[in-house]
């Protein structure tokens, strides 16, 4: 038994070219995130806390696609989504279509701890937003020049995320999971995602199962969704982490109380 | 061949007052779905079309809550979503925040068909409404008289209201307001009423879906999305079962309420019926919800822990029910 944490920025077809001006700052970034997960853990912060504070600031980083630097729709604008979950009492909140909110995750917490509700979407959560006295900002804030470049390639490939369009990250059970036993967050190909009920899949292979944190990823991962598809990063009550995916690659990270660590991009042993 | 089956429902959580005349119209019109429902299966219509054609039906009858009939936000709006799962190669298609669209099951259909998306919401769902050329309506067509009242009363109780709707008309015979011993949401029973639509096939060729549609909770905040659009939560389907859900979303949304039926099914080998009592049992914390699930081979059942729930069933050997009480 003892702390773990993982933590990831994405997966999907990152080349193995990826040009060093792009991989080098990500891979900071990473680190980054998660010497203050590490940090957090050694104070004695409860995972909740740990995961807030580790995706604000993934979030304020504009290598990744959330918050500042997420990927923009098909109107150019950026609409993002959070979701938390807290596995000692299962209660959860999560949010869609923020346009102007900083830290999206933190509005999910918020949306959790203060209203009855779970899931607050667009104008309704950007209300609340403001109710609630969160940090909001100008859209553009959000908006990258790589970004920007690569809305222009999409249109291009005519493969554009539309106005109004929800993914697997707020969806309790798709992009995101936690309970007694493990706690899983999903990224990749978000209808994929949604329609094989990731993250809630890894949980329900170990407690009707009885497959470890570690068979039970592999095999949403690979038995579940197509590939090319998903990646997740997962931890067990028992401190065990994991991060499997089947696309190139996932920027994760993680760390375990044993002292092992691990900041990585693409596959570490080739199979 | 294997046998079809149907099971619709019309929500969970039944105030055990509700004038008879108000019982006898629900059973009347899940009557009818099933009759529309089992006519297009007869005709060897696939389990996807038949689950869509029935919710259309529940969507444009005002009785329950879901298009036609919705329960309203806080600004007296109608907010409606929907979702669809198609068992067979685990397609499905989702929408949040629609406010003009005639039947949200069918736009639902349409991001499964013609989007590279699962899920769309608000202005964009709307949107895309458009481009599909869908049947529109003003706002208004979705506002009853009924639940205009219930709003105010909603507002006057200074409270959200979860899924609830009841008659005005039936105001004083079942005691809306007056203090009941039985809870759903922390309200009395008689104000608490959720009347969101489901419905779960299985069609001759073993093919499973389900779809759920709802007008949310009266006096809702605008942007509140529940279980009813969410994959896994208030609907499911694979290749084993179909499932719908319907209750307190929240309870539902945590307990993955429609994917855990399938789940156990799955990997722990229960049958049908073992599976929907497991999982309202165990996987429903402290609140309360009802569901129904067809299997892959026929088998129909239905689960709640709720004072009743609206609920037809029928199978391909005559087997025909229609029920609200336990």
């Amino acid at each position: 038994m003892g702390w773990a944490i993982a933590l990831h920025g994405g997966a999907g077809d990152i080349p193995l070219t990826l040009p060093t001006e792009r991989r080098v700052p990500r891979e900071a970034a990473l680190r980054h995130c998660l010497q203050i997960g590490v940090d957090a853990l050694k104070a004695h912060k409860s995972a909740l806390d740990v995961v807030e504070l580790v995706v604000r600031e993934l979030e304020n980083n504009p290598h990744f696609n959330a918050g500042r630097g997420s990927v923009l729709t098909s109107g150019g604008t950026v609409e993002m989504e959070a979701c938390i979950m807290d596995g000692n009492t299962k209660r959860c909140g999560a949010v869609s279509g923020l346009t102007t909110v900083v830290n999206a995750i933190s509005l999910a917490r918020l949306v959790m701890e203060k209203t009855p509700h779970i899931y607050l979407a667009f104008d309704g959560a950007e209300k609340f937003a403001r109710e609630q006295g969160v940090e909001n900002v100008d859209s553009s804030h959000f908006i990258t020049p790589e970004n920007i470049e690569r809305l222009k390639q999409a249109k291009e490939a005519n493969r554009v995320q539309m106005v109004g369009r929800i993914g697997d990250t707020p969806i309790i059970g798709a992009g995101t999971y936690a309970n007694n036993l493990c706690a899983v967050s999903a990224t990749g190909k978000g209808e994929a995602i949604i329609r094989g009920t990731v993250a809630r899949d890894v949980a329900a292979l170990m407690e009707f199962k009885g497959l470890s944190l570690k068979e039970a990823a592999a095999y949403v991962v690979e038995e579940s969704v197509p590939r090319g598809n998903v990646g997740l990063v997962a931890v067990s009550a028992k401190g065990e982490v994991t991060m499997p995916f089947n696309t190139t690659g996932m920027f994760r990270a993680c760390a375990t109380e044993d002292g092992y660590s691990e900041i990585e991009i693409w596959p570490s042993v080739q199979n | 061949m294997g046998r079809w089956a149907i099971a619709v429902h019309g929500g969970a959580g039944v105030d055990p007052n509700l004038p008879q005349q108000r019982q006898e119209e629900a059973k009347l019109l899940l009557t009818r779905c099933l009759n529309l429902g089992i006519s297009a299966l007869r005709s060897d219509r696939s389990a996807i079309d038949v689950v869509e054609l029935v919710v259309r039906e529940l969507e444009s009858d005002p009785l329950f809550n879901s298009g036609r009939g919705s329960a309203l936000t806080a600004k007296g709006t109608a907010e409606m979503e929907a979702s669809i799962m198609d068992g067979h190669g685990r397609r499905c298609g989702a929408v949040s925040g629609l406010t003009t669209v005639k039947n949200p099951v069918s736009l639902a259909r349409l991001v499964m068909d013609k989007s590279p998306h699962s899920y769309l919401a608000f202005s964009g769902a709307e949107e895309f409404a458009r481009q599909q050329g869908v049947e529109v309506v003003d706002n208004e067509y979705f506002i009853t008289e009924e639940n205009l009242g219930m709003l105010k009363l909603a507002k006057e109780a200074n409270t959200i209201v979860f899924d609830y709707r009841i008659p005005v008309a039936g105001l004083e015979t079942c005691s809306a307001g007056v203090e009941s011993p039985l809870l759903m949401n922390g309200l009395p029973i008689s104000v608490y009423s959720p009347e969101t639509v489901g419905c779960v096939v299985v069609d001759s060729e073993g093919r499973c879906a389900a779809a759920t549609s709802t007008g949310g909770l009266m006096n809702k905040m605008s942007g509140r999305i529940g279980d009813s659009p969410l994959i896994g939560a208030g609907t499911y389907a694979c290749n084993i079962c179909g499932v719908s859900c319907t209750g307190e979303g929240e309870a539902i949304i945590r307990g993955t309420l429609a994917r855990e039926v399938a789940a156990v099914m799955e990997y722990k080998g229960l049958d049908l019926q073992e599976a929907v009592d497991y999982v309202i049992k165990e996987r429903l914390d402290e609140g309360q919800a009802g569901l129904i699930a067809v299997s892959n081979k026929g088998e129909v059942a239905c689960g709640f822990n709720t004072t009743g729930m609206f609920r037809g069933f029928a199978t391909e050997d005559g087997f025909m029910e229609v029920g609200i009480w336990e």
